[in-house]
């Protein structure tokens, strides 16, 4: 038996990436194809365990003969197509959406963003003082995590994980529209009247720090949280006989959050709410 | 899945709502008290789940009889349906017309997009909400567009009520809605009982008041049963009665709710002679006629049907878009008002064609009386076997479901559509795959407009190739186009593709001192009073820059303020933006955040955010997920460009 799980084998699709040739395996998007090739095309919303809602439009090239711009994270390779990465339509549609999104949201703990900011010069602020954002208080309302819709981008991911993608318990949403659309539990009560079971998948996939773990919350409000001196060990869970990897985050030797590893076959970097939150009796020095 | 459901219990009353709809529960594994019986067996799984669909008609069931949905009956229907209550939290908040906070049992929707804005429709609301008072009981909603331009300014009153007089509703053998015979709003149509003691069939009512003077508008709110009766749809249709009219012959001719007279009047024969050209001849006609798509894509039709038609995935389904939200568009509403059972023939000879065997047919929220007329000739064509399990004894069977939208304009788009049928929130699907491929419930699915569907009659029985004479080469067949704004006499017009829009004007009695004609709505775009010689085609408007949109021709004088125009399209967008992509999320809010800013202002003062509405439009019109956001800076661009808006 091999330890790699082989799938069947794929056709290989040619088209023209940025003016060269590329092959890539039938139904890779775009993006898979850039990545390939070494191309760094911007993306917030794509998770590499779910699938892309391409709800944040970053990652917009040009499909020749195509109307619009296409979402590179979602649009599968197709042959013969020609798909350019980095032309001035592009471009300028990566700037103004990172503006958009820069100017209306906290995009303070979103990695890389800050970078884009600058490659694609980006001027989040020339909307003016008064140009409308999420401006909400956290929301504290349990021991484990916390909901900060001053981060939020609506990228969908948490509810695709929380949903029919990995956890199956349904527990978020999106509620309301448009510009007042905000991701919910039900009634838009607190999580712990919901049907949330505090796997904490949704703080894994979230990409801006909109979800994050209560003990990284405080650390960040007490000046406290200092990546630079973290740790990551990633060891197996003593919970159960399933073998799930943890990557336990140690700073100051206390242990500060707990990741899973994405490209772990079983778990895909899910885990559940021992394997999560379930540390404590591990710096129990009493 | 193991869904939690919340401990809100819903009241008798929300019970029997929902019951209404779906039946009383089995069990307690969907909402029934707990019995022993429960206990030896689970029910539930793939067969459960597979009622989904049926959320959106829950919630209507809800708001018709509750006037808004509470926790408990929230937490009800969803265990009923065995739908994730965050899921249907977060339906629930999408669409306008429903509420998930208490509110009065009456809400009184006061149009205020552009033809009733320009009507004065801020001063009615005005007094209206001054003559109510604080403790009225009524709920003053500012509407968008309600789709009764010709008769701006409008309102609509529904007032959640009771179940009808008489036993409860019988649950419906085929859907939600057809148990709603006619009710509801008084029509003007013979056979449909007006004014006091009319039976009421639905758990709510409704009164259209258009045009609206507080005075009328308050009696309708007082008593929506007793409202006087709408005008008939004919009056709609300055043209009514002329030879001339092919889509239109039978408005005002022929009485909307007699099967024996759309029979008599020629009714009927195109799907006779659609039997007889079988499947694949039905496609070739509509092909050869040149019938392109009349919801403003303008994709050919037959090859629509073809590719539906030929793919090996089944069932295919059939969806009729009558979901007409584009401010300044009434037309589908004239046809479905004023010749139902053309629609319903014109659908069964698409889902002929294409080899679907149920139509679902999406119609706005907003028009009560297009319902009870659609909802009637359905229930007399299957009775007449015109659907059904043998439809024309042709041993082809198939129905049609009418589908109650709520208050989302988005929901026009084909993708967000099917989501909206199935159950989830009114957002649009990235395309591909396309609806033929994956449509509704992820099967092939040909969806057309209600005017597009229409047009099938007169290409089957004048033949394509008569058709096709009609118009120009490129724009084939005759087209409907909805005029108000500064005329004399706003209503739908029929023209053969290829009349200027100089002389759709002329016809409709324009006004002196015109200064812009919106063309498409407000995801079109405006053209000057000196370019009326444009052809009205596809390919002539388009050449002029501009666009034909869904047939809509707004005209205004020089006496309504274009910036407000222009805010008040802007202000439409940003509301009516599902959320989904942050181009048209946030790129919606601050287009119109730039308008305020420059309301009053022009040349130079204007033009740093004049830069910034052109970024920012430009940005969305490339890569929003769907139509509403590539299209919501068109207006504002033309009117800044064609007619010097800030300068």
């Amino acid at each position: 038996m091999t330890a790699i799980p082989l799938g069947v084998p794929r056709r290989l699709v040619e088209f023209t990436l940025d003016g060269q040739e590329a092959r890539v395996p039938e139904g890779s998007t775009i993006l898979d194809a850039c990545r390939a090739a070494g191309k760094d095309v911007p993306t917030l919303c794509q998770g590499d365990t779910l699938t892309p809602k391409n709800a944040c439009r970053v990652c917009v090239v040009e499909v020749e003969g195509a109307r619009t711009l296409a979402p590179a994270c979602s649009r599968r390779a197709e042959q013969g197509m020609v798909v350019r990465t980095d032309t001035e339509r592009a471009r300028h549609s990566r700037k103004v959406v990172l503006e958009l999104l820069a100017s209306s949201v906290d995009l303070s703990t979103t990695p890389s963003v800050a970078q884009w900011i600058k490659e694609y010069e980006a001027k989040p602020d020339r909307f003016g003082p008064d140009a409308a954002r999420v401006d909400e208080e956290p929301r504290v309302d349990n021991d484990l995590y916390v909901r900060d819709y001053g981060k939020c981008i609506l990228c969908y991911k948490c509810v695709d994980a929380c949903g029919d993608q990995w956890q199956n318990s349904f527990a978020i949403s999106v509620s309301g529209r448009g510009f007042d659309a905000r991701i919910a539990v039900e009634h838009d009560g607190p999580l712990t009247d919901s049907a949330c079971v505090y796997c904490g998948n949704c703080i894994e996939v979230c990409p801006t720090g909109a979800l994050s773990f209560k003990s990284e919350f405080d650390m960040r409000a007490a000046g406290t949280w200092d990546e630079e001196r973290q740790t990551a060990t990633t060891t197996v869970c003593a919970y159960c006989g399933v073998g799930c990897n943890l990557t336990l985050h140690v700073q100051d030797n206390e242990i500060v959050k707990v990741t899973s590893p994405h490209d772990n076959p079983v778990t895909h970097g899910n885990l559940c709410i021992k394997g999560r939150f379930g540390y404590q009796h591990v710096q129990n020095r009493d | 899945m193991d869904l939690r459901f919340g401990d809100g219990k819903p009241t008798d009353e929300e019970r029997a709502a929902v019951d209404a709809l779906l039946g009383p529960p089995e069990s307690s594994w969907e909402g029934a008290d707990r019995s022993d019986a429960d206990l030896r067996w689970a029910r539930g799984g793939r067969e459960a789940r597979d009622r989904r669909d049926l959320l959106l008609p829950g919630l209507h069931a809800l708001n018709d009889r509750i006037g808004w949905i509470s926790e408990g009956a929230l937490d009800y229907l969803c265990r009923r349906l065995t739908v994730p209550p965050a899921e249907a939290y977060g339906v629930a908040t999408f669409y306008a017309m429903f509420s998930v906070r208490p509110r009065p049992a009456t809400v009184l929707h006061v149009c205020t997009d552009l033809a009733c804005t320009t009507a004065g429709a801020s001063e009615l609301c005005a007094a209206v909400e001054a003559r109510l008072g604080p403790d009225s009981g009524v709920k003053v909603e500012r509407s968008p567009c309600l789709g009764l331009c010709e008769r701006a300014p409008a309102a609509l009153v529904i007032r959640a009520g009771h179940p009808p007089s008489g036993d409860d509703p019988p649950r419906p053998a085929f859907g939600d809605e057809a148990v709603q015979a006619e009710g509801g709003s008084g029509g003007a149509a013979p056979g449909v009982g007006n004014g006091k003691g009319r039976r009421r069939e639905t758990p709510y009512a409704t009164a259209v008041v258009a045009p609206a003077t507080p005075e009328a508008t308050i009696i309708a709110t007082t008593a929506p049963e007793d409202a006087p009766p709408e005008p008939a749809p004919a009056l709609a249709v300055p043209q009514a009665g002329h030879p001339s009219l092919t889509l239109l012959a039978r408005i005002g001719t022929t009485d909307p709710t007699s099967l024996d007279a759309y029979r008599a009047a020629g009714g009927y024969t195109a799907l006779r002679r659609a039997f007889a050209l079988g499947p694949a001849g039905v496609i070739r006609e509509v092909t050869d006629a040149g019938l392109v798509g009349r919801g403003g894509a303008a994709f050919p039709t037959g090859r629509k049907w073809q590719a539906t038609a030929a793919q090996p995935d089944h069932p295919h389904y059939l969806v009729c878009n009558a979901d007409e939200s584009e401010p300044g568009t009434f037309k589908d509403r004239v046809l479905m008002e004023g010749d139902p059972y053309a629609l319903v023939e014109a659908m069964t000879i698409a889902a002929y064609a294409t080899g679907a065997h149920r139509g679902y047919l999406y119609l706005r929220g907003e028009y009560p009386r297009a319902l009870a007329r659609l909802t009637h000739a359905l229930a007399q064509a299957r009775a007449r076997g015109l659907l059904g399990d043998d439809v024309l004894g042709q041993g082809y069977a198939f129905d049609i479901e009418i589908r109650r939208g709520a208050g989302a304009y988005i929901c026009g788009e084909e993708t967000a559509l099917f989501n909206s049928i199935e159950g989830y929130r009114g957002e649009p699907r990235s395309k591909p795959p396309f609806p033929v491929e994956k449509g509704l419930f992820g099967k092939p699915t040909v969806e057309n407009n209600v005017e597009t569907l229409v047009n099938v009659l007169p290409i089957l029985t004048m033949g394509a190739q008569a058709y096709a004479a009609i118009g120009t080469p490129t724009s084939t067949g005759p087209k409907l186009f909805c005029v108000s704004g500064s005329v004399r006499g706003p209503g739908v017009y029929e023209l053969p593709f290829g009349a200027t829009l100089g002389e759709l004007l002329t016809l409709a009695g324009v006004r002196d001192n015109l200064r812009a004609v919106l063309l498409g709505g407000a995801a079109g775009g405006f053209v000057r009073p000196d370019e009326l010689d444009v052809p009205l085609t596809f390919e002539g408007t388009r050449e002029a820059g501009t666009t034909l949109g869904s047939g809509v021709v707004m005209a205004f004088d020089d006496t309504v303020p274009l910036p407000r125009l222009l805010l008040r399209i802007a202000e439409f967008f940003r509301d009516e933006s599902c959320g989904q992509c942050v181009p048209c999320r946030v790129g919606t809010v601050r287009q119109e955040e730039a308008l305020h800013r420059i309301a009053d202002r022009t040349g130079a003062a204007a033009a740093g955010d004049v830069a910034l509405l052109r970024e920012v439009g430009r940005a969305m019109r490339d890569s929003s997920i769907c139509g509403l956001g590539q299209t919501a800076w068109n207006a504002v661009e033309s009117a800044i460009d064609r007619l010097g808006a800030y300068e």
